[in-house]
Protein backbone atom coordinates (compact mmCIF):
# COMPACT_ATOMS: atom_id res chain seq x y z
CA UNK A 1 0.00 0.00 0.00
CA UNK A 2 1.28 3.71 -0.32
CA UNK A 3 0.36 5.95 2.05
CA UNK A 4 0.18 9.69 1.33
CA UNK A 5 1.52 11.61 4.76
CA UNK A 6 1.04 15.12 5.49
CA UNK A 7 3.36 16.52 7.68
CA UNK A 8 3.13 19.80 9.43
CA UNK A 9 6.18 21.02 11.57
CA UNK A 10 5.81 24.22 13.54
CA UNK A 11 8.04 26.25 15.62
CA UNK A 12 7.54 24.93 19.23
CA UNK A 13 4.82 27.00 21.30
CA UNK A 14 6.67 29.80 23.50
CA UNK A 15 9.44 30.20 21.06
CA UNK A 16 10.17 33.68 19.20
CA UNK A 17 9.44 33.14 15.73
CA UNK A 18 10.33 36.55 14.36
CA UNK A 19 8.61 35.62 10.84
CA UNK A 20 5.38 35.12 12.49
CA UNK A 21 5.70 38.35 14.05
CA UNK A 22 6.57 40.00 11.15
CA UNK A 23 3.63 39.06 9.41
CA UNK A 24 1.48 39.87 11.85
CA UNK A 25 2.78 43.29 11.59
CA UNK A 26 2.33 43.45 7.84
CA UNK A 27 -1.20 42.13 8.01
CA UNK A 28 -1.68 45.07 11.00
CA UNK A 29 -0.46 47.22 8.65
CA UNK A 30 -3.08 46.18 5.68
CA UNK A 31 -5.80 46.50 8.15
CA UNK A 32 -6.24 43.22 10.02
CA UNK A 33 -5.65 44.16 13.39
CA UNK A 34 -8.41 41.40 14.54
CA UNK A 35 -5.09 38.88 13.58
CA UNK A 36 -2.85 37.29 16.18
CA UNK A 37 -0.68 34.68 17.10
CA UNK A 38 1.07 34.14 13.84
CA UNK A 39 2.98 31.51 13.59
CA UNK A 40 5.12 30.11 10.32
CA UNK A 41 5.99 26.71 9.57
CA UNK A 42 6.20 24.04 6.79
CA UNK A 43 4.22 21.50 5.46
CA UNK A 44 5.78 18.44 3.65
CA UNK A 45 3.78 16.08 1.81
CA UNK A 46 5.38 12.35 1.15
CA UNK A 47 4.38 9.38 -0.47
CA UNK A 48 5.24 6.01 2.00
CA UNK A 49 4.95 2.42 0.80
CA UNK A 50 4.22 0.26 3.90
CA UNK A 51 2.10 -2.58 4.89
CA UNK A 52 -0.35 -1.10 6.80
CA UNK A 53 -1.44 2.34 8.08
CA UNK A 54 0.69 1.73 11.62
CA UNK A 55 3.60 1.04 9.81
CA UNK A 56 3.46 4.44 7.29
CA UNK A 57 2.56 6.47 10.59
CA UNK A 58 5.40 4.78 12.46
CA UNK A 59 8.39 5.30 9.62
CA UNK A 60 7.09 9.00 8.96
CA UNK A 61 7.48 9.67 12.41
CA UNK A 62 11.05 8.45 12.21
CA UNK A 63 11.49 10.56 9.05
CA UNK A 64 10.65 13.41 11.27
CA UNK A 65 12.70 12.91 14.30
CA UNK A 66 15.75 12.04 12.22
CA UNK A 67 15.16 14.80 9.56
CA UNK A 68 11.95 17.04 8.50
CA UNK A 69 11.92 18.41 12.45
CA UNK A 70 14.85 19.82 14.36
CA UNK A 71 13.60 18.17 17.86
CA UNK A 72 15.55 21.23 20.07
CA UNK A 73 13.05 23.62 18.22
CA UNK A 74 9.96 22.56 16.24
CA UNK A 75 6.85 20.06 16.72
CA UNK A 76 5.22 18.48 14.22
CA UNK A 77 2.10 17.02 13.19
CA UNK A 78 1.18 13.62 11.12
CA UNK A 79 -1.78 12.53 8.89
CA UNK A 80 -1.57 9.84 7.39
CA UNK A 81 -4.34 8.90 4.72
CA UNK A 82 -4.54 5.86 1.58
CA UNK A 83 -3.74 6.87 -1.17
CA UNK B 1 53.74 20.53 10.76
CA UNK B 2 49.78 21.28 10.73
CA UNK B 3 47.58 19.66 8.27
CA UNK B 4 44.30 21.42 8.29
CA UNK B 5 41.35 20.30 6.32
CA UNK B 6 38.48 22.35 5.19
CA UNK B 7 35.37 20.31 3.93
CA UNK B 8 33.87 22.17 1.08
CA UNK B 9 29.74 21.21 0.64
CA UNK B 10 27.88 22.60 -2.32
CA UNK B 11 27.14 26.10 -1.22
CA UNK B 12 29.89 26.66 1.20
CA UNK B 13 31.89 30.08 1.50
CA UNK B 14 34.65 31.65 3.11
CA UNK B 15 36.25 28.05 2.01
CA UNK B 16 39.10 29.97 0.32
CA UNK B 17 39.31 32.18 3.14
CA UNK B 18 39.94 29.23 5.80
CA UNK B 19 42.34 28.12 3.37
CA UNK B 20 44.25 31.04 3.59
CA UNK B 21 43.99 32.00 7.00
CA UNK B 22 45.52 28.36 7.87
CA UNK B 23 48.28 28.61 5.54
CA UNK B 24 49.26 32.06 6.73
CA UNK B 25 50.00 30.02 10.05
CA UNK B 26 52.37 27.49 8.33
CA UNK B 27 49.60 24.80 8.08
CA UNK B 28 49.43 22.63 4.86
CA UNK B 29 45.62 23.31 4.09
CA UNK B 30 43.53 21.64 1.93
CA UNK B 31 39.96 20.92 0.49
CA UNK B 32 37.92 17.71 1.31
CA UNK B 33 34.99 17.71 -0.86
CA UNK B 34 31.64 16.99 1.03
CA UNK B 35 31.33 13.46 -1.16
CA UNK B 36 34.52 11.81 0.77
CA UNK B 37 34.85 9.74 2.96
CA UNK B 38 38.75 10.34 4.11
CA UNK B 39 40.27 13.16 5.61
CA UNK B 40 43.65 12.77 4.35
CA UNK B 41 45.28 12.47 8.24
CA UNK B 42 44.13 15.85 9.20
CA UNK B 43 44.83 17.32 12.28
CA UNK B 44 42.16 19.41 12.21
CA UNK B 45 39.11 19.91 10.41
CA UNK B 46 37.41 23.22 9.47
CA UNK B 47 33.36 23.43 8.53
CA UNK B 48 33.33 26.84 6.62
CA UNK B 49 30.43 29.34 6.42
CA UNK B 50 27.98 29.16 3.24
CA UNK B 51 24.64 27.79 2.77
CA UNK B 52 25.41 24.21 2.44
CA UNK B 53 22.81 22.60 0.42
CA UNK B 54 20.92 25.80 -0.13
CA UNK B 55 19.91 25.73 3.45
CA UNK B 56 17.59 23.67 2.49
CA UNK B 57 14.72 22.26 4.92
CA UNK B 58 17.37 24.28 7.28
CA UNK B 59 20.89 25.64 8.03
CA UNK B 60 23.19 22.82 7.52
CA UNK B 61 20.28 20.13 8.03
CA UNK B 62 21.24 17.85 4.73
CA UNK B 63 25.48 19.06 5.00
CA UNK B 64 24.59 16.65 8.14
CA UNK B 65 24.16 13.21 5.80
CA UNK B 66 27.23 13.69 3.54
CA UNK B 67 29.40 11.17 3.50
CA UNK B 68 32.33 13.80 4.59
CA UNK B 69 30.30 13.86 7.86
CA UNK B 70 30.72 10.15 9.03
CA UNK B 71 34.61 10.79 9.09
CA UNK B 72 33.87 14.23 10.50
CA UNK B 73 32.29 12.28 13.18
CA UNK B 74 34.88 9.63 13.77
CA UNK B 75 37.81 12.74 13.56
CA UNK B 76 36.10 14.25 16.65
CA UNK B 77 35.25 10.97 18.56
CA UNK B 78 38.88 10.66 18.48
CA UNK B 79 39.47 13.95 20.18
CA UNK B 80 40.64 15.44 16.60
CA UNK B 81 39.58 19.66 16.66
CA UNK B 82 36.81 20.40 14.38
CA UNK B 83 35.85 24.02 14.10
CA UNK B 84 32.62 24.85 12.26
CA UNK B 85 32.35 28.84 11.08
CA UNK B 86 28.76 30.06 10.84
CA UNK B 87 26.90 28.02 8.66
CA UNK B 88 29.40 24.90 9.76
CA UNK B 89 27.97 25.68 13.35
CA UNK B 90 25.11 24.72 11.82
CA UNK B 91 26.06 21.90 10.96
CA UNK B 92 27.45 20.87 14.11
CA UNK B 93 24.26 21.15 16.04
CA UNK B 94 22.06 19.03 13.58
CA UNK B 95 24.81 16.57 13.73
CA UNK B 96 24.25 16.62 17.15
CA UNK B 97 27.81 16.80 17.73
CA UNK B 98 26.91 20.45 19.94
CA UNK B 99 23.82 20.93 21.55
CA UNK B 100 21.36 23.44 20.64
CA UNK B 101 20.14 25.19 17.68
CA UNK B 102 20.31 28.19 15.46
CA UNK B 103 17.12 29.79 14.20
CA UNK B 104 16.24 32.69 12.61
CA UNK B 105 18.14 36.12 13.75
CA UNK B 106 15.32 37.89 16.20
CA UNK B 107 15.47 40.93 13.92
CA UNK B 108 14.92 39.07 10.59
CA UNK B 109 17.53 41.15 9.00
CA UNK B 110 20.32 38.80 7.76
CA UNK B 111 23.07 40.72 9.53
CA UNK B 112 26.35 41.26 7.87
CA UNK B 113 29.02 43.68 10.42
CA UNK B 114 31.77 43.16 12.77
CA UNK B 115 31.07 42.70 16.33
CA UNK B 116 32.69 42.62 19.43
CA UNK B 117 32.58 39.72 21.43
CA UNK B 118 34.48 38.26 24.45
CA UNK B 119 36.95 35.14 24.08
CA UNK B 120 35.68 33.13 27.87
CA UNK B 121 37.74 29.72 27.26
CA UNK B 122 40.80 29.34 26.29
CA UNK B 123 40.88 25.30 26.94
CA UNK B 124 40.19 24.53 23.06
CA UNK B 125 42.37 24.09 20.08
CA UNK B 126 41.03 27.35 18.71
CA UNK B 127 41.12 29.57 21.27
CA UNK B 128 44.65 29.01 23.17
CA UNK B 129 45.93 31.83 22.15
CA UNK B 130 43.85 34.16 23.81
CA UNK B 131 43.62 35.46 27.40
CA UNK B 132 40.38 34.69 29.19
CA UNK B 133 38.33 37.70 28.81
CA UNK B 134 40.04 38.90 25.63
CA UNK B 135 37.56 41.15 23.50
CA UNK B 136 38.10 40.28 19.94
CA UNK B 137 36.33 42.16 16.89
CA UNK B 138 35.20 40.03 13.98
CA UNK B 139 32.60 40.20 11.05
CA UNK B 140 29.09 38.07 11.73
CA UNK B 141 27.25 37.11 8.13
CA UNK B 142 24.31 35.26 9.00
CA UNK B 143 20.69 35.38 8.91
CA UNK B 144 20.19 32.48 11.20
CA UNK B 145 22.80 32.84 14.06
CA UNK B 146 20.05 32.87 16.86
CA UNK B 147 21.48 30.34 19.24
CA UNK B 148 18.81 28.57 21.22
CA UNK B 149 19.10 25.29 23.74
CA UNK B 150 16.17 24.33 26.13
CA UNK B 151 17.07 25.74 29.60
CA UNK B 152 18.52 22.76 31.03
CA UNK B 153 21.36 22.54 28.32
CA UNK B 154 21.59 26.16 28.72
CA UNK B 155 22.32 25.89 32.65
CA UNK B 156 24.76 22.69 31.73
CA UNK B 157 26.90 24.91 28.78
CA UNK B 158 26.96 27.66 31.71
CA UNK B 159 28.12 25.19 34.39
CA UNK B 160 30.46 23.26 32.42
CA UNK B 161 32.01 26.42 31.09
CA UNK B 162 31.22 25.78 27.55
CA UNK B 163 30.39 28.95 25.98
CA UNK B 164 33.61 29.73 24.03
CA UNK B 165 32.61 33.21 22.63
CA UNK B 166 29.61 35.77 23.95
CA UNK B 167 28.65 38.79 21.93
CA UNK B 168 29.46 42.29 24.23
CA UNK B 169 26.69 42.68 26.69
CA UNK B 170 26.43 46.10 26.28
CA UNK B 171 27.26 48.87 23.72
CA UNK B 172 29.66 50.80 26.03
CA UNK B 173 33.18 51.28 23.98
CA UNK B 174 31.76 49.55 20.81
CA UNK B 175 30.14 51.45 17.69
CA UNK B 176 28.11 48.19 16.68
CA UNK B 177 24.97 46.49 18.62
CA UNK B 178 25.83 44.21 21.30
CA UNK B 179 23.89 40.57 20.31
CA UNK B 180 23.28 40.88 16.42
CA UNK B 181 20.97 37.98 16.48
CA UNK B 182 18.95 37.79 19.85
CA UNK B 183 21.45 35.14 21.01
CA UNK B 184 20.21 33.04 24.32
CA UNK B 185 22.81 34.89 26.71
CA UNK B 186 24.55 36.26 23.98
CA UNK B 187 26.57 33.15 23.49
CA UNK B 188 28.12 33.34 19.78
CA UNK B 189 30.29 30.30 20.24
CA UNK B 190 30.38 27.09 22.48
CA UNK B 191 32.53 23.69 22.71
CA UNK B 192 31.19 20.30 23.29
CA UNK B 193 32.03 18.35 26.12
CA UNK B 194 35.73 17.44 25.71
CA UNK B 195 36.65 20.74 24.28
CA UNK B 196 37.57 19.46 20.43
CA UNK B 197 34.76 20.42 18.84
CA UNK B 198 34.12 24.52 18.30
CA UNK B 199 31.12 26.11 16.61
CA UNK B 200 30.84 30.31 16.48
CA UNK B 201 28.47 32.37 14.82
CA UNK B 202 31.62 34.86 13.93
CA UNK B 203 34.09 34.42 10.68
CA UNK B 204 37.97 34.69 12.03
CA UNK B 205 39.02 33.31 8.75
CA UNK B 206 37.98 36.64 7.32
CA UNK B 207 39.38 39.44 9.43
CA UNK B 208 42.89 37.64 9.93
CA UNK B 209 45.42 40.30 8.44
CA UNK B 210 45.29 44.49 9.31
CA UNK B 211 45.12 44.81 5.19
CA UNK B 212 41.82 43.15 5.72
CA UNK B 213 40.60 46.00 8.28
CA UNK B 214 40.35 43.13 11.21
CA UNK B 215 42.98 41.02 12.15
CA UNK B 216 41.53 38.99 16.06
CA UNK B 217 41.06 36.53 13.73
CA UNK B 218 44.67 35.27 13.27
CA UNK B 219 44.56 33.94 17.00
CA UNK B 220 41.88 31.81 16.32
CA UNK B 221 44.88 29.99 13.60
CA UNK B 222 47.53 30.32 15.62
CA UNK B 223 46.07 28.46 18.24
CA UNK B 224 45.41 25.67 15.97
CA UNK B 225 49.48 25.54 15.35
CA UNK B 226 50.53 25.91 19.07
CA UNK B 227 48.49 22.92 19.71
CA UNK B 228 49.49 20.67 16.94
CA UNK B 229 52.85 21.82 18.20
CA UNK B 230 52.11 20.62 21.94
CA UNK B 231 50.61 17.18 20.70
CA UNK B 232 53.86 16.67 18.52
CA UNK B 233 56.06 17.44 21.89
CA UNK B 234 53.81 15.46 24.03
CA UNK B 235 54.65 12.19 21.14
CA UNK B 236 58.53 13.08 21.38
CA UNK B 237 58.27 13.01 25.45
CA UNK B 238 56.13 9.52 25.31
CA UNK B 239 58.64 7.74 23.28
Amino acid sequence: MTYHVNVRVMPRAGLLDPQGQAVEHALSALGFGEAAGVRIGRAIQLEVAAPSRAEAEARARQMCDKLLANPVTEDYLLQVEES
Amino acid sequence: MLDVAVVRFPGSNSDFDALRAAEAVGARSYFVWHRDTDLQGADVVILPGGFSYGDYLRAGAIARFSPVMQAVQRHAAGGGPVLGICNGFQILCEAHLLPGALMRNAGLHFVSKPVDLIVERNDTPFTAAFAVGTRVRLPVAHGEGRFLASDDTLRMLEAEGRVVLRYVAETEGSPWQPNPNGSAAHIAGIRNAAGNVVGIMPHPERADEPVLGLADGRGFFTSMAAWKSQRSTEKVSKQ
